[in-house]
């Protein structure tokens, strides 16, 4: 009997240990903020089979309810439980076109994860690993199938821009046996992914291998094509395009109108991470471009794109980075793995500060900047308690680099060439919410240009709902 | 695609022409306006104003200076070589309208960038007057073609071995005395701009300069290209490359020219290209 009972008891204690979420294996901080490889490692198989039991298999899963582009999140974890990872990655793509970006770059814990009904005690199931997982396991392996195309059409679609919106309308409609061409105005396919993203957070192949997929199922792309003056949206249409998908991003940098912000020293983040990604000035001179490499760095703005800019100067030789940032930590737009990230890596948050002007030295060259302490004040129209200066409180900081990350704007170029396409007073297109579609007969939109600066999961969703929408206009009409 | 259908050397082989298959770009390009190009994949991407286009051919004409890797590598490339990529056409285009007697000014490879737009401005039916300066004659590009596209054509040399010994703002003093010029375009080095730009505002006659500073999309994306026009930051790429000359801070587009003097000078002396 006493056995028997002991037994029980062990039995209950096994059950009340549950399986720890997965951590994910990374590069140590002070090793990786000297190089431009990728900072997490992946999981190995075994540990994303046992991260992949962790998951319930909820009847109604409240995690898909929370994807942009609504992934059979159980479906392909149970499939990674069953040790079939490449049918994992296939059941991926039936919703996503690129999920070893997603796995990297989505925002999980406000998505997916944050709905995760373990989550509710305990850690949520780490979904984005085993995305990432699942989608590097079928890219390396080649063991997943494509999935099928339908049957041809004979309906063009142009597809206006290479990033993520972009690339899942592509990907939708050619699975829908429309023939798809996709308009790129840069070199190289990806938009934001191979610009902004830098390669230790997603590793541009990667990009190139998602792309390439899309190519193996017959999209076609045109590079070095900026529609707005090489080609216009109208002319795109007369050529035989039955429509038209523009999804051209947040292509104009914010600066802050501030004395000095001319010196050389001071860059958009556009130009700074452009410069090293697109171009690989952190190659230099194995490339050509070069870009300019500070030792005491400050980065204005709190977002992905300030924290991507902050470790790229970190990697870059920098001595000290600053983010410099009006409101406090709470506001910190960027995703949370990101700020973890930045802040292992040696970045310094100050916070509650706004720059006021930049000073420099004969040549023109930035030497540093004066800074004034911010207190926060009553809630804004954002919700967020409105940033008020503390007066008296400037103070100056020696910088030889600055970084303007403060968000970006509409680029008019495609826009101005084709007035009918109608704009709201920040010069994004107005695109209906359901459907994408623009004032315009024909054309849709999605992504940054319609929404302004946000996140590549929601200008996928975009993507996916106009990819519908155009499919319905092909099919059953406008 | 971006196939070097022609070339030639000039200005005894530091000057370059290459005429380039562009179909796209060569059907909408208009005078003013720039291409970007890049001469392999790792290479940079180089911003240089179109000099010519040939709509039927579809090819675009390009005139450098031989003066870093990039260039170097450019003009390495011979007839039959493609540039890696090509785009444009970028930036506004020059508004030719009729306006009278108007003066063009160019220097060095400026020269190539004011052809098509003083033919242009002849063509809608003013009275062009041009005035080319360079350090001596066999430096001097484009002579015959200005000549054409002039109604008077005015040489200088620095150190006199054609026309007149000295500077473009010589001669241009001179024809703003004596002519009612309503339009002056010039088109060169930044310090030419600067003194055309200082002379003509003086007179008070409407100027028009092309700048061509650091860029990196040419597309307005990066900013990089900034210049201060009238007290206001404008992005060379999508607000110019033309500006009012009487406007532009000079001074900051020099300084901002020499952003990355050190990396070009690295770039060349470490380049096998030469």
């Amino acid at each position: 009997m006493g056995f028997y009972l002991e037994d029980v008891m062990a039995e209950k204690k096994v059950k009340k240990e549950k399986t720890p979420r997965a951590i994910m294996p990374e590069q140590a901080p002070d090793v990786r903020n000297r190089n431009f490889e990728e900072v997490p490692l992946g999981l190995t198989p075994e540990m994303a089979q046992l991260e992949a039991a962790r998951c319930l298999q909820c009847k109604k899963p409240a995690c898909v309810e929370g994807c942009p582009v609504s992934v059979n999140i159980p479906g392909f974890i149970h499939k990674i439980v069953d040790g079939d990872f490449a049918g994992a990655a296939s059941t991926l793509w039936e919703k996503n076109a690129l999920p070893a970006v997603c796995g990297r770059v989505c925002p999980q814990e406000i998505q997916c994860e944050g709905r995760c009904i373990v989550g509710k005690k305990g850690q949520p199931v780490a979904i984005g690993h085993l995305e990432r997982f699942a989608a590097d396991y079928a890219r390396e392996s080649g063991e997943a199938t494509l999935p099928v195309v339908a049957e041809k059409t004979g309906k063009k679609v142009a597809v206006v821009g290479s990033g993520p919106s972009g690339l899942t309308v592509a990907g939708d409609l050619i699975l829908k046996g429309h023939d798809v061409t996709i308009f790129e105005a840069f070199h190289k396919t990806g938009g934001v992914l191979v610009y902004g993203i830098p390669e230790f957070r997603l590793p541009k192949d990667i990009v190139g291998s998602e792309v390439s997929t899309l190519e193996q199922l017959g999209v076609k792309i045109e590079t070095n094509n900026v529609v707005g003056t090489t080609v216009t949206v109208d002319e795109l249409l007369e050529e035989g395009y039955d429509a038209v998908y523009v999804g051209v991003g947040a292509g104009l940098p914010r600066f802050m109108n501030l004395p000095g912000e001319n010196l050389i020293g001071v860059f958009s983040a556009n130009e700074y991470l452009t410069r090293t990604n697109l171009m690989k000035a952190y190659l230099f001179p194995e490339y050509d471009t070069p870009v300019a490499k500070g030792k005491n760095v400050v980065v204005l703005g709190a977002g992905n794109v300030a924290m991507d800019s902050a470790r790229t100067a970190k990697r870059l030789g920098a001595d000290s980075v600053k983010i410099v940032y009006r409101r406090s930590r709470e506001e910190m737009p960027a995703r949370a793995e990101e700020l973890h990230h930045a802040e292992e890596e040696g970045i310094e948050f100050v916070l509650l500060t706004n720059p006021v002007q930049f000073f420099g030295n004969d040549n023109g060259r930035l030497t540093g900047m004066e800074c004034l302490k911010m207190e926060l004040g009553e809630p804004d129209e954002s919700g967020r308690r409105r940033p008020l200066p503390i007066k008296g409180s400037e103070y100056k900081v020696d910088c030889d680099l600055v970084v303007v990350s403060v968000g970006a704007k509409a680029n008019p170029l495609l826009t101005n060439a084709t007035p009918e396409i109608g704009l709201n007073p920040w010069g994004n297109i107005v695109a209906d919410p359901a459907t994408g579609k623009t004032t315009k007969k024909g054309v849709w939109a999605g992504g940054d240009i319609v929404t302004g600066m946000a996140t590549v999961i929601l200008a996928m969703g975009a993507g996916r709902e106009a990819a519908d929408s155009i499919h319905d206009y092909l099919t059953l009409g406008w | 695609m971006f196939k070097i259908v022609h070339r030639e050397e000039m200005a005894q082989g530091t000057i370059v022409l290459n005429e380039i298959e562009a179909p796209r770009i060569a059907g909408k390009a208009k005078p003013g306006q720039f291409v970007i190009l890049q001469v392999n994949e790792t290479g940079e991407r180089i911003p240089l104003t179109m000099a010519d286009v040939d709509p039927e051919k579809g090819t675009i004409t390009i005139i450098y200076m031989i003066v870093g890797k990039s260039t170097t590598l450019f003009g390495n490339m011979d007839v039959g070589q493609e540039y890696y990529a090509v785009i444009g056409p970028l930036g506004k285009a020059t508004h030719l309208e009729k306006k009278g007697k108007v003066v063009c000014v160019g220097g060095g490879t400026g020269i190539a960038v004011l052809h098509p737009i003083a033919r242009g401005l002849k063509e809608v039916g003013n009275e062009v007057i041009t005035i080319l300066g360079s350090r001596n004659k066999d430096l001097l590009i484009l002579e015959d073609k200005m000549a054409k596209a002039s109604d008077t054509l005015h040489i200088c040399t620095d150190d006199g071995s054609q026309g007149h010994h000295g500077f473009v703002t010589d001669v241009l003093k001179d024809v703003l005395a004596k002519e009612d010029i309503s339009l002056v375009v010039a088109i060169g080095p930044v310090p030419m701009m600067k003194f055309v730009s200082m002379i003509t505002k003086e007179k008070n006659v409407e100027t028009l300069v092309s700048l061509n500073p650091i860029m990196v999309d040419g597309t307005g994306m990066c900013g990089g290209c900034r210049v201060t026009v009238g007290g206001e930051t404008k992005f060379a790429c999508v607000d110019g490359p033309e500006f009012d000359g009487h406007n532009v801070d000079y001074d900051e587009l020099s300084k901002r020219l020499q952003a990355y003097q050190s990396e070009e000078k690295f770039s060349m002396d470490n380049c096998q290209c030469k």
